[in-house]
């Protein structure tokens, strides 16, 4: 049940914010001015604060059922800092860029979102290539191989939201092919990152602490409050984008 | 400095970071509810007004207190795998059970907050506000406990290098923590008061446009400050009764009491240097009492006069004072965070784990990378994201973004999608 809990919430979180941290990634090539890079922006706007608390039940599944194993993989990696910097710096742009309406500082801001969720991507690139054993240059290549991943799905996910000219550029995985076409490309990114998830998730050494026995069982019994509560924030911005949002 | 006092002082940078932001947010978040609620039963056109203004700063707040609080969790694991691989069971539960009941509703419904703003029905939005306050409130309480275990371990049972949950309810019940949970509310509301407060004399100085916007508000802030104040001394009160004997005698810098503590700890546990930072505890609960005298003569004394309408008009003295007071509750928390911290060393468990053991095998070099990377970007941020709350309490509710009306550029087709 441990196993099932901390599976639960990584490939929520890498189907999930992978798309936000896609659109990040592809930010320039979707929005070539500062209007239509906020209009862009507002696809992720509503779900990238309640995506990335997927990533912060991890870290909490970990803590409480997996201690041993949260000391294994995060415990003095470079690779988990430059994760950290990334992860602040692209959330810090995401909530400072509209609040200055001067066009210098929103395109730094829009700048350092698309480096910050690059930066995201290589990292989690990196530290997959840790788990699965592959180090020093080699390790580039699932590292650009899961980048290229998530910018695909963030793709992916933009044209589902957007509309006219962006919906455009962004259905270019889809070759153009309309309403289901962006439905079933958005499906097969998300699988494939949630196998990415579950390869991954077979190689770590799973030794569950001594609170499972307890702590499980109320966290099980909180997960239907915890999926009412995101499906409440998907239904609400079912629709595509109409304009800017409050980011 | 060696490698454990750099990790240590990464990680009190960021702590410290998260906290002073974190107080504002549980404070302001409340008197936001506050507002809102009474914006929605009344209908009231100002109120509303109110709740998106203060509603503003709160956002912008909120924004560096995930920040911060998201790298914390992570750096656990990254600095400290001693505290994770020795408590986990414990402690780390405790962190979990924050994750899933606090946090991850908190932010998602946040979410729904700012962005459904006009498109969610009155009553949910204002109840949506009220669930983030309470989980807001679960959220320092879960952190509370996990914070309690090492000022206090109880409910444990120690197997070799491990230790395990025997009793869950002692540990959630620990004084250490229940108690500290009193005192940081208490300690938040008066934050968020001070700073409401604050900000509303800033205007009523300035002869602002928005007289009745800010008295009201004004009123508010110095209102819940007073209440406030006793709650958190109550707490700090009785919590002072029960902190660890080394922490007192280093408060006191009482010579006899230090080596009678040292003595005591080398007989129980070997020999080792048993003082915490003499300097830090004393300086840090001075620094605590005297902003708290301050604030709360402050606060004493602004309830008479704003019950006159002309004196809150009017008393300009009055109203730089409490503009100049905004800091005093962020320069108390960060003292009494720093006594109860620093009181705490050498150890990070209580008599069972010391810092040093607590620590991560990490070079000194790693360490130093962290350190100046992590401290670089907050400090640039820090700044910025204060530099943004002033700019927007300097421009008042004429210029909010949080909730406006939806400027829809002109939809091609208006087709709906399938996300999800």
């Amino acid at each position: 049940m441990e196993t099932l809990l901390l599976a639960f919430f990584a490939i929520g979180y890498l189907v999930l914010a992978g798309a936000d941290i896609g659109v990040g990634m592809v930010l320039p090539y979707l929005g070539r001015g500062p209007g239509e890079r906020r209009e862009v922006l507002a696809a992720i706007a509503p779900f990238f604060l309640g995506n990335e608390v997927w990533l912060v039940a991890t870290g909490g599944m970990l803590a409480g059922l997996f201690p041993r194993l949260e000391g294994e993989l995060l415990a003095g990696k470079p690779g988990v800092v430059l994760l950290l910097l990334s992860w602040v710096l692209r959330d810090a742009g995401l909530w400072l860029r509209s609040r200055i309406p001067a066009r210098g500082w929103q395109t730094w801001w829009d700048g350092v979102i698309v480096a910050g969720s690059w930066g995201l991507a290589l990292s989690w690139g990196t530290l997959l290539s840790g788990v699965i054993g592959i180090a020093g240059p080699p390790a580039l290549i699932p590292a650009a191989v899961l980048a290229a991943l998530f910018a695909a799905h963030g793709l992916a996910f933009a044209a589902l939201r957007l509309r006219g000219t962006l919906r455009h550029r962004a259905a270019v995985l889809s070759g153009h092919s309309g309403g289901t076409g962006e439905v079933r490309t958005f499906a097969l990114t998300a699988v494939a990152l949630a196998v990415v998830g579950v390869l991954t998730g077979l190689r770590l050494p799973l030794d569950a602490g001594s609170s499972g026995s307890w702590l499980a069982p109320v966290i099980l019994a909180l997960l239907p409050v915890l999926v009412a509560a995101q499906a409440w924030v998907w239904w609400t911005f079912r629709h595509r984008v109409t304009g800017p949002s409050y980011l | 400095m060696d490698t454990v006092d750099l990790a240590r002082l990464q990680f009190a940078l960021t702590a410290g970071a998260h906290f002073s932001f974190v107080a504002l947010t549980l404070g302001l978040a409340t008197l936001v509810a506050v507002i809102q609620t009474r914006a929605t039963i009344g209908r009231s056109a100002v109120h509303m007004r109110m709740t998106r203004f203060w509603g503003q700063l709160y956002v912008i707040n909120y924004a560096m207190g995930i920040i911060t609080g998201l790298v914390m969790e992570f750096q656990l694991g990254l600095s400290w795998s001693g505290l994770t691989d020795f408590a986990g069971n414990a402690f780390g539960a405790a962190l979990a059970l924050e994750t899933v009941i606090a946090f991850f509703i908190e932010s998602t419904f946040l979410g729904l907050w700012i962005f459904g703003w006009g498109r969610i029905n009155r009553w949910a939005h204002l109840a949506l506000i009220w669930v983030v306050v309470l989980t807001a409130y679960a959220s320092a309480f879960w952190v509370l406990i996990a914070n309690g275990f090492m000022q206090n371990p109880v409910g444990y049972r120690r197997d070799g290098d491990v230790l395990h949950v025997t009793d869950f309810g002692a540990m959630v019940a620990n004084p250490a923590a229940t108690v500290a949970f009193g005192h940081v509310l208490g300690a938040s509301f008066l934050v968020g008061a001070f700073v409401m407060a604050g900000v509303s004399a800033y205007h009523l100085a300035r002869r602002t446009a928005e007289r009745e916007f800010f008295r009201k508000s004004l009123r508010l802030g110095i209102g819940v400050s007073l209440p406030a104040s006793i709650l958190t001394a109550a707490f700090g009160g009785i919590g002072f009764g029960m902190i660890q004997p080394n922490k007192a005698a280093a408060f006191n810098a009482d010579p006899v009491r230090i080596a009678q503590v040292q003595a005591e700890m080398t007989a129980l546990h070997g020999p080792g240097d048993y003082v915490p930072p003499v300097g830090w505890v004393a300086g840090g609960g001075i620094t605590m009492l005297t902003a708290f005298g301050l604030i709360f003569y402050l606060s004493m004394g602004s309830v008479p006069l704003m019950l006159f309408k002309r004196v809150v008009y009017g008393f300009r003295l009055w109203h730089w004072t409490l503009v100049a007071a905004i800091p005093l509750p962020f320069v108390a928390v960060i003292g009494g965070w720093i006594f109860r911290e620093m009181g705490r060393q050498p150890w990070t468990v209580y008599g069972l784990l010391t810092t040093a053991d607590a620590m991560s095998p990490m070079t000194e070099g790693q360490v130093r990378f962290s350190l100046i990377a992590f401290t670089v970007v907050f400090a640039v941020l820090v700044v910025i994201n204060y530099w943004l709350l002033a700019r927007a309490a300097r421009r008042g509710p004429g210029e909010v973004s949080l909730g406006g009306a939806p400027r829809p550029t002109a939809p091609e087709r208006p087709d709906p999608a399938l996300t999800f």
